[in-house]
């Protein structure tokens, strides 16, 4: 740069000299060859007089620009920034703090709040850090650092392909594969931060330190996130250290009964755990019927994902959730390049079917709650929140060139929620008479027959190379998917998988509870069938946020065949509804917090557990505390106070008072009982569940 | 950091803002470059030139003045970057080929061999950290702290300890009357493994264990690090952390979790002294103990492996407490050179280190316990007669040969009075009993200095001594180890008064005693018996072979103002009876001497003792000391000194084959190097339980 500069500098200074365009022009030329054809430049009778001036004191300094000016930048810059970076090191630490925001901890403790109740933390999915205890030899040297989360993610960068290999549990057992051992990193710190910078629980945790929680009364139940929630206490114990744990901060902080605080998939993990703590032995933990009523004061489920995600649909077909992982938060920068080679999405995807969790997080309870071919609770639902959010450009640029689409179902485009996977825009709008079936016996009787190809795609093997071209285009020809059906296509599509996975989880809604079938692990964590243990002075909570678009359901079309992109669905970025529409980029958005909506996240709290029913026999007292999403007013303010997404929720002011008074002893009424935002009542009205 | 440092202009946000200054420097630079370049014709056609441009000429020396500096400095940092980059673009087992170049092939470390032969993870394995070497965080703090919160404030970098001294000294302090947080400040210790895996960046203390360990099975949940706040007293770590009874329920999910295996505890230096509180505390009845029942320890530990205990105390502690000088009871003290020394804290970096430890009750759990029974009087000690010709030989043979013929008798006359913890001036070191005049300080009458009041906040209890006191106590000119407790009585009474509600140093005459039933004899091994557990096994792990301190030789310091009273004598030095620098040597692991890490299991728990009644059976494993034998060792694979011990290959491979299932005999029973037989048989203690003895006053 600098030396183009200077070239050109020298140009001018010689054509001022020289004052004839001519000579001017044969200089350039002669810029061009090399001193060392000085001889034949001679030659050149204009120019001749011209480099014998230049050459000469040239020589010397030609060694120097190139590289030195160079040199002299970089040092220039270095020494700058050192002494800032002195400066700032020599500034008072005061004067530097950003003016923090007096988070709720300082102003309740003015209030004379003090710790009360023990608090447990249960992670959610991905949040949750993971460290190396046995690798294979490309793992050399990350011996107990940390595989995932917590520091940098600069491992990633430095060996991809063995990080994936070590995150991947065994295919078939859902296990650890032979040698590997990673586990889940213990502690407060295992998800105070997910990366540095990005909080997840620290800032709960900072306030809940000001009113005196320290380590002895402030419990982290960090899990392995991957496992399937019975393979937790399997291989690691989990839950009976988590029992241990309270039982212990139970006694040891004056018999002041317990406050967990589930966030996401921990939501369901706990309310595995509740279950499990109570059943006898060799399958559960033996605390006998009592043990919940007695050391469990509340569970402040935040963003909980109860009735599960639609996200995880999408992650388990063909890779391409938003942020059911973070994954993809990274992937614009990481995964669409070709670091990985062109399989990227393959070997994600492949790692991602491994982890039974994902599976825990598949819609439940069918059609009955997310709604059949034409209805669902959402019915009507109106998306005029996603334009006060967004910029407003995004949604009037919507061009409908959509030649396909009749004029006649645009007027009427209202979502079909209840369709979670559609194949073209049209199967996800049109009338369900007017569709072909998807019945689901169809895909038994396909024949998966061998496809060949799979020996040419190397290492990135995904259930999808066993199916046969045929059976792709079955899948895809013209339907659509209610949650129920749903389930019979991802049998169809990753059957090992399934089967692995529906061995831990259920995603039905139970007709009898008193069916001894019901005892089983398996239905520990859906909420549909199982009830809620005897405890009546228990409190359940559902924070979660509203007013963000969230994921329902997608519009799905085949890939592009190539080789060994062996993904053959992706989502149809390319389908948009009209304004008010609530259909963008191949996604149909429901209200939620990003993730999770707002019926996944409040049904049970505002219907299926509300008062005396069949999942809640003993009455346990239900509240549901929505926050309404802000962003963040201005830069200082970070991921911001106010915010309702699915994790950033975890610094809002609000929602960190809220469970600061109930650890401090308030009940649920003493907060303000219910308090909601979204239509959830509305919408839980519509289901029509027998309670 | 400094890579850190280096990248960020790169990296930073505000990389724009540096972009237009390298623009900027791009324009200077041309300019330069052209007037350079045109000075340079300027040599050669100077008249056609001037003629032109004249005005340029001035502004060379811009260019050669501050521009070869960033020159330089560019060069360099462009050098650093490439060997950063070569750096990490090399494969992470590059370093070890190297090393294995030049040394020859590595040894396996244990935990691989051991993997070889079969070994699998069978006990669950607890460890007990020793002072100063766990990690402690902040979790409440005054306004100087502030963005610290959860930041450690002990282990890790100590960054803070240079950008913020004071700060960090008030806040690692504890209450001077209580001994527990002082208002407004909670400083909590950090759990998990982590807590001590690393006592600073690259220099472990349990981490080559815990690796080694990993080889052959052992993950989080067969491992616990019993992290506790070592500055506590043991039985307030309980009062305000609840941490005995969250060792105890760890122990009990361990044991429940693994299949009823019972765990085997590992404890470190202070942490020896810990789990012995421990131990008894678990069986204790409940509202002063944790109501495990009388056979907890034997339903829930295999063995207790001891690594480097001070069960009868370490001499260091006295010269920590006396004037803040031991060599490293503090790790403060190993960062001193550096800059505790040095005026940061205005002439007063020892005043507050000593002020900070002072507070600190679990200094005083080192005391040495025993009195004269154990440590020796006027004129006798255990280790008498070992005069460092061990150590001599090593060092000169000729001049021992020399010695021993013509001044042997001189040299045995001359033999060290180790008995004589703290001597003031070296003759009185070194004379007969019989011809120190002793003026006894105990009645003598503090007056109050002046100096009181211009100390401002340094204030260690020496200000309230006065000349008057501080006389009296070089008067008594030599103190064994019981007239030791008085003297610290005497010089800190505030102090000792806290720390004899806890601890107790003496040896117990009758231990059915109802007083032995308080928690302040519990962790003191003379003063309790063992539980009744007669599977389990105890064994003490020590490094032999080093120089380690005993007894001093110490001189009143000339009189500042605000100063400690009294210092070691550095200037006493004889090559006879192991002084140097005013500190008379023994064999020990440079902190603990083989006597107080040795001599429970040599004699008073061998067998079935008073001690011991239900006859748990006792290992000693020595481990000799080698230095590393090259740099690339580190701190050496061989090592003996206190803490490097824990890398020590052998003492891995014992430990990892205890855990895995073996038993003390098939380990090899006992394996010892020092003399630690011979001088436990001089030691003159009481183990029938008959005939109780009252040894000491």
């Amino acid at each position: 740069m600098a030396s183009v500069l200077r070239f050109r500098k020298l140009c001018y200074v010689e054509s001022a000299v020289k004052c004839t365009s001519v000579g001017y022009e044969s200089f350039e030329i002669d810029e061009k060859l090399d001193e060392k054809e000085e001889d034949v430049l001679s030659a050149n009778n204009f120019a001749l007089e011209i480099n014998k001036k230049r050459k000469q004191p040239k020589r010397q300094p030609k060694e120097w620009r190139c590289l030195d000016s160079c040199c002299w930048i970089i040092g220039y810059l270095c020494t700058t920034w050192w002494l800032l970076l002195f400066f700032y090191h020599c500034l008072p630490v005061t004067l530097l703090r950003v003016p923090e925001l007096p988070g709720p901890g300082v102003r309740l403790k003015r209030e004379g709040l003090t710790a009360l109740h023990p608090v447990v933390l249960v992670p959610g999915i991905v949040t949750g850090g993971l460290e190396l205890w046995e690798g294979r030899p490309c793992a050399d040297g990350l011996f107990r650092k940390r595989l995932w989360g917590g520091g940098s993610f600069t491992q990633i960068f430095k060996r991809p392909l063995c990080l994936l290999e070590h995150l991947s549990l065994h295919y078939e057992t859902g296990l650890d594969p032979q040698g590997i051992r990673v586990r889940a990193v213990p502690g407060l710190v295992g998800a105070d931060y997910f990366a540095p910078g990005y909080f997840v629980w620290a800032v709960l945790i900072e306030n809940l330190a000001k009113i005196g929680y320290e380590g002895k009364n402030l419990h982290m139940a960090a899990y392995d996130w991957r496992l399937s929630f019975q393979n937790t206490e399997i291989r690691d114990h989990a839950l009976t250290r988590l029992k241990s744990k309270i039982e212990l901060m139970y006694i040891s902080n004056g018999y002041k009964k317990v406050v967990a605080v589930p966030h996401s998939m921990g939501v369901i993990y706990f309310l595995h755990f509740l279950k499990w703590v109570e059943t006898p032995p060799p399958m559960g933990g033996g605390g006998g019927p009592g043990w919940c009523a007695k050391h469990i004061k509340a569970v402040m489920n935040i963003g909980p994902a109860f009735l599960g995600v639609p996200k995880a649909v999408s992650n388990l077909f063909s890779a391409e959730g938003k942020d059911v992982s973070y994954i993809r938060a990274m992937a614009p920068g990481v995964f669409d390049s070709e670091i990985l080679g062109l399989q990227t999405f393959e070997r994600v995807m492949r790692m991602a079917r491994t982890w039974d969790s994902i599976v825990s997080l598949l819609p439940k309870g069918g059609e009955v709650i997310w709604g059949n071919m034409d209805r669902s609770p959402e019915e009507g639902h109106v998306c005029d929140f996603s334009k006060k959010s967004h910029s407003k450009t995004s949604l009037t640029t919507n061009n409908v060139n959509n030649s396909d689409v009749k004029r006649g179902f645009l007027v009427k485009d209202l979502a079909n929620y209840g369709r979670i996977i559609s194949f073209g825009k049209p199967a996800s709008v049109l009338h369900s008479s007017k569709l072909p079936t998807a019945d689901s016996k169809e895909f038994l009787r396909t024949s998966t027959s061998e496809n060949f190809n799979n020996f040419s795609c190397g290492e990135a093997w995904t259930e999808y190379d066993e199916m046969s071209r045929q059976s792709i285009q079955n899948v895809a020809a013209d339907k659509a998917y209610t949650t129920t059906t749903l389930l019979d296509l991802l049998r169809f599509v990753a059957p090992k998988m399934m089967r692995r996975a529906e061995a831990h989880f259920s995603h039905g809604i139970a007709e009898n509870l008193d069916d001894p079938k019901y005892n089983h692990y398996k239905y520990w964590s859906n909420p549909l069938e199982t009830k809620l243990s005897d405890a009546p002075d228990m409190e359940i909570y559902c924070m979660y946020g509203v007013g963000i678009p969230t994921e329902r359901s997608y519009v799905y079309k085949l890939s592009p065949n190539s080789r060994c992109k062996s993904i053959p669905y992706q989502i149809d970025n390319s389908v948009h509804g009209e304004d008010g529409s609530c259909l963008k980029g191949g996604v149909y958005f429901a209200d939620g917090d990003e993730s999770v909506p707002v019926l996944s996240a409040g049904f049970m709290c505002a219907k299926g557990w509300r008062g005396r029913t069949r999942f809640n026999p003993s009455g346990i007292a239900t509240y549901i505390r929505e926050y309404r999403h802000k962003p963040p007013t201005s830069l200082m303010e970070g991921r911001g106070i106010e915010s309702g997404s699915h994790v950033d929720i975890m610094g809002n002011f609000a929602l960190i008072e809220d469970i600061m008074r109930v650890a401090a002893g308030a009940t649920g009424d003493e907060i303000g009982g219910d308090q909601i935002h979204s239509d959830i009542i509305k919408m839980s009205e519509r289901i029509n569940l027998g309670l | 950091m400094s890579s850190l440092r280096r990248r960020k202009p790169i990296n930073e946000s505000s990389d724009s803002k540096h972009k237009a200054e390298e623009e900027d420097e791009g324009h200077d630079d041309v300019d330069a470059d052209g007037d350079d370049d045109v000075n340079g014709k300027n040599k050669k056609t100077p008249s056609k030139i001037k003629k032109k441009r004249g005005e340029k000429p001035p502004k060379q020396p811009k260019w050669s003045c501050m521009d070869t500096c960033c020159w330089f400095i560019g060069c360099i940092c462009i050098t650093w970057w490439l060997l950063l980059f070569l750096y990490n673009a090399m494969p992470a087992s590059f370093p070890q080929y190297v090393t294995e170049a030049i040394t020859g092939p590595l040894p396996d470390p244990p935990g691989v061999k051991l993997k070889k032969e079969g070994l699998e993870a069978k006990h669950p394995v607890v460890f007990v950290p020793g002072i100063v070497t766990g990690g402690l965080e902040l979790w409440e703090g005054r306004e100087c702290a502030e963005g610290l919160f959860r930041k450690r404030l002990w282990g890790g970098t100590f960054g803070e300890v240079y950008k913020r001294p004071l700060c960090w000294v008030e806040h690692m302090s504890l209450d001077n009357e209580t001994g527990l947080d002082p208002c407004g400040i909670r400083v909590r210790p950090v759990s998990g493994l982590v807590a001590a895996d690393y006592f600073a960046p690259g220099y472990f203390v349990w981490a080559v264990l815990i690796a080694n360990l990993a080889r052959i099975g052992y993950e989080d949940k067969t491992m616990y690090m019993a992290a506790y706040d070592w500055r506590l007293s043991f039985q307030n770590t309980e009062v305000r952390d609840q941490t005995l009874s969250r060792i105890k329920s760890n122990i009990e999910l361990l044991v429940a979790t693994n299949g009823g295996r019972k765990v085997v505890v590992i404890p470190h230096s202070m942490g020896v002294l810990y789990f012995l509180h421990f131990m008894k505390w678990v069986e204790a009845p409940a509202p002063m103990g944790g109501g495990g029942g009388p056979d907890w320890c034997s339903k829930h530990i295999k063995a207790v492996v001891n690594i480097g205990g001070p069960f009868l105390g370490v001499p260091k502690a006295i010269a920590g407490l006396f004037s803040a000088e031991a060599k490293d009871i503090a790790v403060a003290r190993a960062l001193a050179p550096g800059f505790l020394d040095n005026d940061i804290f205005q002439f007063q970096t020892l005043q507050h280190v000593m002020r900070m430890s002072r507070t600190w009750d679990s200094t005083m759990s080192m005391i040495p316990r025993g009195g004269n029974t154990i440590w020796g009087g006027l004129d006798w000690s255990p280790e008498e007669g070992n005069s460092c010709a061990k150590k001599r030989e090593k060092k000169n043979e000729t001049q021992i040969a020399d010695q021993a013929g013509s001044e042997n008798a001189v040299c045995k006359a001359k033999s060290a009075n180790y008995g004589r913890i703290i001597s003031f001036g070296k003759d009185v070191a070194e004379a007969s009993s019989s011809d120190i005049e002793r003026i006894d300080f105990r009645g003598a009458i503090k007056g109050h200095s002046a100096a009181n009041t211009t100390c401002r906040d340094v204030w260690t209890e020496y200000h309230d001594m006065g000349f008057a006191g501080i006389k009296a106590v070089a008067e008594y000119k030599t103190y064994t180890a019981d007239s030791l407790v008085d003297l610290l009585h005497f010089v800190a009474p505030k102090m000792m008064a806290r720390g004899t509600a806890h601890f107790s140093y003496g040896v117990a005459g009758n231990l059915d005693d109802p007083k032995y039933k308080h928690y302040k004899y519990w962790s003191n091994p003379l003063e309790t018996r063992l539980p009744n557990a007669p599977d389990m096994e105890i064994y003490s792990l020590y490094g032999v072979g080093l120089p380690t301190e005993r007894a001093y030789v110490y001189k009143l310091s000339p009189h500042a103002e605000c100063s400690i009273p009294f210092k070691i004598d550095t200037s006493a030095d004889d090559e006879d009876t192991c002084l140097r620098d005013g500190v008379y040597s023994v064999d020990g692991d440079e902190t603990v001497p083989v006597l107080s890490a040795g001599f429970m299991c040599a004699k008073g728990w061998r067998g079935k003792t008073r001690f011991n009644p239900s006859g748990i059976r006792t290992y000693i494993r020595e481990y000799n000391h080698l230095p590393p034998a090259n740099l690339l060792e580190g701190r050496g694979t061989l090592s003996g000194a206190h803490v490097d011990i824990m890398g020590n290959f052998a003492l891995i491979e014992d430990v990892i084959r205890i855990a895995a299932g073996a038993s003390g005999e098939e380990l090899g029973g006992d394996q010892v190097y020092s003399k630690i037989f011979n001088w436990s048989e001089n030691i003159n203690l009481q183990l029938d339980e008959e005939i109780p003895v009252h040894s000491s006053s």
